[in-house]
């Protein structure tokens, strides 16, 4: 059943981005903005691996509460590394370099990034610093926990600090230069008639990110060089032996980690703006709002940092500051998930992979903000601070809500990315494997951390166990959840079903070019001269009131 | 690969594409904003906390090699942007002339660093294990170069510090923690410089920069001006603030 015009069947286009040119240097030279995207594709696959590797050591021997798996110390370095390598290798990177790189020009009606060479440095920049990292992790790896707190980092720490520090130091560049390269890209390469309230949700998303991006990861770099200083040349800004104030290493820690946490959720909004726009088949309630929501994100976001310090002994004034502006934070946030709902209602919904991500996206990422709320207020924060009450809020955001934002996107462009269709139901399937998985991992945590069970600690209480069994049963699924995409996807790109321009069919400018689009994108600069997200007005879509008699959900090609 | 001055392939036009890099350059300097100023906080802070010790830290600095610094790259700033003028204007065979001039003059700095650089090595005055801000007042013949009347000065100075603060030689030690992270960081940032210039200076030569298009010349302008104005807020946070003399 199909409600555009029978086409004849679909062949892949003869040129495009992927058989240009051949030959390992055309993919390691090359300045093609979608083979960059494909390369960040490979290595934050690859970190997305490593950080699961450490996931499952630390479930494993979180099974009994006296700890029979691992020491003390090498508990340490477990969650270290897993907190590492997934956030700063794969988080933070995902969405931008991979679906931010591959769409934004295509979605704006540009050849290319505004600094094509500047986004390949970006790249080599990401490899280099993610080699010291795993230097340091085959060294031994380092037990400082991922936010690096001082003097244990700078001083008394046994473990391989250093190339850790340089790697993440070095890997921050990429960051830079990637929001550097989105930023300029979206004032100076607007196709014509692409004025800013015509950009899709997914590239506001990215411009807001860009800004966190560019603000606060200069601010990291000086703080991660001064403990490498501190740490190799005795400097001693942070250590209390030597006049410093280890406060001072967190205040300069956190003004970049918190805003941090928003370079990873920010795009996977976009991502679910535009999947749920495509799969309700409806206009994106309040489009304005959200484009909005994502600035005021990012704005506020940069105020709020101290909500991680409230056990530091800070002054009750400024507590009482930093708690009302992380209520504050979570208005925008909110704004955003009415929003999407509200596009809902009234809409004709369908159900493929990329919605039910979506899906997944609204439950987990409403319990995850929510659960934040109880964290940013003193007094409850007193209580949960520390425990795996934090350890699931984070988890329900980055996983049940970047993660899903990622796969989504991942699953909803795949078919412009590799010209074939993923399998649809087993797609399906995996995509409920993972949520279950997901809640049956992190749910419990809820639990232990009002309970009281602290979080990096390689014991527990023994009434603890089931909770913690419970947990570890529900990685083995999350696992399968994530193992079952990469191997079909993978599959789905070389032998997939042929998708031909736009499956679903949305409405973004990306979908105007063949799948996949030649290496210049748009043969002709397109003009623009439509509103986003509009299904009933779009002819060169098949999509306006004369053609199409009744409005039938979007679906992938049956 | 491209070269210089043609149009890049992803732009439609040159006015786009100079006005890419433009935007390009500002964002990258608000980082380095971002950046240097999450050391100049800690500094700041430092400062505030360790009032004597800092005061201290400042008296071993030479006003007369932080000043002639000072005039040096705002001298090689005049120079910058008459190399930029200059190419705006199509007087071709100028702008290497600048462009060498602001080169020399950023060379001057770094020899300037280097004598300071070097007469903290030997005072003892860099951070680590033979760290004594007591060294000069406590041995005068290792320390030819401070003049006797400076010496007693800074000797009064430092009893006076001890006394408000025991622990004076660590504090001092923060103080070139700073010092050195700040001035280090900076002088890095103007090698970097230094090395664009020469790119700049090669392609100058080569006739490339014409009013219709000078990019370059424009944006490392922005970078070296960036880098001026980085030392302005150094010369009086780390030698002018509580001189006593």
């Amino acid at each position: 059943m199909s409600n555009i015009a029978a086409t004849p069947a679909k062949t892949l286009p003869e040129h495009h981005y992927l058989n240009a040119t051949y030959g390992i240097r055309s993919w390691l030279l090359t300045v093609d903005h979608k083979r960059i995207a494909l390369l960040y594709l490979a290595s934050v696959t690859l970190f997305f691996f490593i950080g699961g590797f450490f996931a499952m050591m630390i479930r494993l021997h979180l099974l009994t509460p006296s700890g029979y798996l691992l020491s003390a110390d090498t508990y340490n370095r477990m969650f270290t590394m897993h907190g590492v390598a997934m956030i700063f290798f794969f988080l933070i990177p995902s969405i931008p370099a991979v679906l931010g790189n591959f769409f934004i020009p295509l979605m704006i009606g540009a050849k290319d990034l505004a600094f094509p060479r500047i986004n390949l440095l970006s790249w080599y920049v990401y490899v280099v610093g993610a080699l010291f990292t795993l230097y340091s992790m085959i060294s031994g790896g380092l037990d400082t926990g991922w936010t690096f707190y001082t003097p244990l980092s700078t001083v008394y720490s046994n473990s391989a600090v250093a190339p850790a520090v340089i790697g993440v130091f070095i890997t921050g560049f990429s960051s830079i230069l990637t929001g550097l390269n989105f930023l300029v890209t979206i004032h100076t390469m607007r196709a014509p008639g692409m004025t800013w309230f015509r950009l899709p949700l997914f590239v506001w998303a990215h411009y807001a990110t860009s800004i966190v991006m560019i603000l606060g990861t200069p601010v990291v770099a000086i703080t991660l060089a001064l403990a490498g200083m501190e740490r190799l040349f005795g400097l001693g800004f942070f250590n209390p032996a030597m006049g410093g104030d280890p406060i001072l290493f967190q205040h300069l820690f956190w003004f970049y980690s918190h805003p941090a946490v928003y370079i990873m959720i920010l795009p996977a909004m976009g991502v679910i703006s535009e999947l749920i726009a495509t799969f309700a088949r409806k206009q994106l309630f309040g489009y304005h709002f959200v484009a909005a929501a994502s600035l005021a994100i990012a704005v506020i976001g940069f105020l709020v940092w101290a909500h991680h310090m409230f056990v530091t002994g800070q002054s009750t004034y400024a507590a009482l500051a930093f708690s009302f502006l992380t209520f504050l934070v979570a208005i925008p946030s909110a704004v955003k998930v009415f929003n999407w709902a509200a596009t809902l209602y009234g809409g004709s919904i369908s159900f493929d992979t990329p919605m039910l991500y979506a899906f997944g996206f609204l439950g987990l990422f409403l319990i995850g903000g929510l659960t934040g709320l109880f964290l940013g207020c003193l007094g409850t924060d007193i209580h949960i601070h520390d425990t795996y009450f934090v350890v699931a809020h984070f988890h329900y955001i980055m996983v049940g809500g970047a993660i899903m934002g990622y796969l989504g996107g991942l699953h909803f462009w795949w078919p412009k990315m590799t010209g074939r269709m993923y399998p649809e139901w087993l797609a399906r399937i995996a995509a409920l494997i993972l949520f279950v998985g997901f809640n049956l991992t992190f749910f419990p945590q809820f639990l232990l951390g009002y309970l009281g069970m602290p979080r990096r600690y390689h014991v527990y209480p023994p009434e603890f166990q089931v909770y913690n069994v419970m947990s570890t049963a529900g990685a083995s699924i999350l696992a399968i959840g994530y193992l079952l995409p990469m191997i079909y996807l993978t599959w789905a790109a070389f032998y997939g079903k042929v998708a031909g321009e736009n499956p679903w069919p949305a409405t973004g400018l990306e979908w105007k070019t063949p799948s996949p689009p030649p290496t210049e994108n748009f043969p002709v600069t397109p003009v623009v001269t439509w509103e986003p997200y509009d299904f009933h007005h779009r002819p060169d879509l098949g999509l306006d009131p004369v053609s199409t008699h009744e409005i039938m959900p979007a679906h992938g090609d049956d | 690969m491209h070269r210089t001055g043609e149009l890049y392939g992803q732009f439609k036009t040159l006015e786009q594409q100079k006005e890419s890099a433009s935007l390009g350059m500002w964002i990258f300097l608000i980082t380095e904003v971002m950046f240097f100023g999450g050391i100049m906080l800690a500094y700041a802070l430092n400062r505030h906390v360790y009032f004597p010790a800092f005061a201290a830290g400042s008296n071993t600095l030479s006003l007369k090699l932080g000043a002639f610094n000072t005039v040096v790259l705002l001298a090689s700033s005049f120079t910058m942007a008459m190399a930029v003028w200059s190419s705006q204007v199509g007087k071709k065979n100028l702008i290497p002339i600048f462009l060498l001039l602001t080169i020399t003059l950023g060379f001057v700095f770094f020899g300037v660093k280097y004598v300071e650089y070097s007469q903290k090595f030997e005072h003892h005055l860099v951070p680590g294990k033979k760290f004594d801000i007591f060294f000069c007042v406590n041995n005068p013949s290792s320390c030819p170069d401070v003049a006797p009347d400076e010496l007693q000065e800074e000797s009064k100075l430092l009893d006076e510090a001890k006394a408000a603060d025991p622990d004076l030689n660590s504090h001092a030690q923060l103080y070139y923690s700073a010092y050195f992270g700040m001035t280090g960081l900076h002088a890095l940032h103007m090698v970097i410089g230094v090395g664009l210039l020469l790119w700049l200076l090669k392609n100058s030569l080569a006739g490339k920069f014409t009013p219709q298009w000078n990019t370059p010349v424009d944006i490392v302008g922005l970078y070296w001006h960036f880098v001026d104005i980085v030392w302005i807020y150094l010369f009086p946070l780390l030698y002018l603030i509580d001189r006593h003399k």
